[in-house]
């Protein structure tokens, strides 16, 4: 079979795979192609008109499309190459890549590979939401994308499940276009979102906010042709429905805004090892997976709270893969790190201290809502690093750099985060 | 008269209480607290974002923003006069669509490209 051939391939051109490209092509690589399922690049920024994106990066805040234009512009200053309209189906972890266009299926072959294909929404499936089957019910993100790219309202009288960033947005671009929305449904005792968005996305519209609630029912119409009715519960500490608490809500739409998961098809297809924590691929500090010559940034490794974390992530990768092109595979001894208490997961979950020039960063998010802790960083069972925090929120992903020097002799490393 | 807040300039999200005659703010843990209340209950300001319905081109819309915050309490009139609106391809990010909107001195500014069709 006749294979198309690159030096490098990146699948999927949102702010990850744009970032990863650029930086490949800043060290030296010549030959990238990107693969993007969509008619533009940008990723899911494309759709999220709000501003609050690139303080970090850019130090002013624009909207995403803003964002992700500044990357193209930066892009269209190379020779990369961009294949749109084209969705990836298969990959094996010799880095042969099948994709499909409008002009057929086409073979292709990396000498290195960058995943970068961002993640899904969790659906009604995903979380098992009792009552019944009808239209009505969609995630946040699709209602967001049917608002702000198709340009129609997904209903009139809405109840939101889940208060993360995407919930709350949400809520107000709704708000704004016309529609009521009744109220935002949170099973935990705190929002899962940025205080600013509780403030402006909610508050600043009366839009209340039932925190320790959730959906225990859902009822249609008599025609049974849509949701007519949500009933909502409050939950005890461990989560489980208290009865007789129920509040009834008419209404047309549900939104469900309850979590993002990698989107890893691919990645399982080519064999690579995915991290049951994170549900990304586990890699190594410089971004490999468990392929070699196959590497992970973005969404698609671990989902981020803020694009700017995603674009360093995919400028790290394309160094990475730039190295792996031009040197091949190093092979070095690799240390894995144990998730310490508090902690929901480590990215990269290997360290290879041969390959960490002057310090590395690991990523982690908490499980709960911790006031006055410390991070510490424990090797070879010593408390080698501590950090103060006064509050660490797991909707806000932290990280810790493990510096060279600490590594001399390590053969165990920890993260923990405990109480003062 | 006391207002609740909530400091929204870092994760700590610190109540505040501020009186509405005298500006004076309890509850905050440094300084940023303190004029976040006050700008808060004396000249509350939001960015505005919003589309616009695009002819002439692939897209259906295009996104716009206030090109600065607006008083709070023009919101909806501002997101009136973008839905009266519609502009047509090519418009590229940062044109202004709409100039001086509701006498506000502030423009409202496409946030993305849309090429003609
Ligand atoms: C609904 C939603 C709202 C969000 N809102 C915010 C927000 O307000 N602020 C914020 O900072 N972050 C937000 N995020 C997080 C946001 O996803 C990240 O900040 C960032 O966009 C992730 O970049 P990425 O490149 O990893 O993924 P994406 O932006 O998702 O890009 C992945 C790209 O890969 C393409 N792709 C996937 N599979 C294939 C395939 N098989 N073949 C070809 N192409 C493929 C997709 O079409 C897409 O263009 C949001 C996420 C979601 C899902
Ligand atoms: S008052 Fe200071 S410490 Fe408290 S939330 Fe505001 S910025 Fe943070």
């Amino acid at each position: 079979m006749n294979k198309e051939k690159h030096d490098l391939i990146i699948i999927g051109g949102g702010p990850a795979g744009i970032a990863a490209a650029i930086s490949a092509n800043k060290a030296g690589i010549k030959d990238i192609l990107i693969i993007e399922r969509d008619n533009i690049l940008g990723g899911i920024l494309n759709q999220c008109i709000h501003n609050g994106f690139g303080l970090h990066r850019f130090k002013e805040e624009l909207t995403g499309p803003e964002y992700a234009g500044r990357y193209v512009e930066l892009l269209k200053e190379t020779k990369v190459k961009v294949l749109s309209n084209t969705m990836v189906t298969s990959l094996n972890a010799k880095k042969e890549i099948t994709a499909i266009n409008s002009k057929g299926v086409n073979h292709l072959l990396g000498k290195a590979i960058i995943l970068a294909m961002g993640c899904r929404e969790r659906s009604r499936g995903a979380i098992s939401i009792p009552g019944d089957r009808v239209a009505g019910v969609i995630t946040a993100g699709a209602a967001q994308r049917y608002c702000n790219i198709d340009g129609y309202l997904v209903g009139k009288k809405v109840v939101i499940l889940g208060s993360g960033d995407i919930g709350l947005i949400t809520a107000r671009r709704l708000t704004l276009e016309g529609a009521k929305v009744l109220a935002v449904v949170e099973i935990c005792p705190y929002s899962n979102g940025l205080n600013r968005n509780i403030v402006q996305c909610l508050n600043d519209f009366d839009i209340p906010l039932y925190l320790s609630h959730t959906v225990s029912n859902i009822k249609a119409n008599k025609n049974h042709t849509r949701v007519e009715e949500v009933i909502i519960s409050k939950v005890d500490e461990n989560k489980n429905i208290i009865p007789n608490t129920e509040i009834s809500f008419k209404c047309d739409t549900l939104l469900l805004s309850v979590g993002l998961i990698p989107e890893n098809e691919l990645s399982i297809k080519a064999g690579i090892i995915l991290d049951p924590r994170t549900k990304g691929a586990l890699v190594s500090n410089n971004l490999e997976t468990s392929v070699e010559g196959i590497f992970a940034c973005g969404n698609v490794l671990q989902v981020h709270d803020l694009v700017d974390n995603v674009s360093l992530e995919g400028e790290r990768a394309g160094i990475s893969a730039a190295n792996y092109i031009k040197e091949g595979n190093k092979k070095s001894k690799g240390i894995k790190l144990e998730v310490g208490e508090n902690l929901l997961y480590l990215c990269p979950q290997i360290i290879k201290p041969s390959s960490v020039v002057d310090s590395t960063p690991i990523f982690f998010r908490v499980k709960k809502p911790l006031d006055n802790c410390k991070i510490n960083i424990i090797i070879n069972n010593e408390i080698v690093s501590s950090i103060n925090k006064i509050k660490l929120i797991p909707s806000e992903m932290q990280s810790v750099n493990i510096r060279k020097d600490m590594l001399k002799g390590a053969k165990n490393i920890k993260i923990e985060v405990i109480k003062k | 008269m006391t207002k609740n807040l909530i400091c929204i300039n870092c994760p700590r999200g610190c109540n505040l209480e501020v009186d509405t005659e005298t500006l004076t703010v309890k509850g905050n843990s440094c300084i940023k607290g303190k004029d976040y209340g006050i700008s808060e209950v004396t000249h509350p300001k939001r960015m505005v974002t919003s589309t616009m319905p695009v002819l002439n081109s692939k897209k259906i819309l295009v996104s716009v923003k206030t090109s600065s915050p607006i008083n709070k309490e023009d919101i909806f009139n501002v997101i009136k006069e973008i839905n009266k609106k519609k502009v047509s391809a090519p418009i590229k990010i940062g044109d202004i669509l709409i100039s001086n909107v509701c006498n506000s001195g502030i423009n409202i500014v496409a946030t993305s490209n849309a090429e003609e069709k």
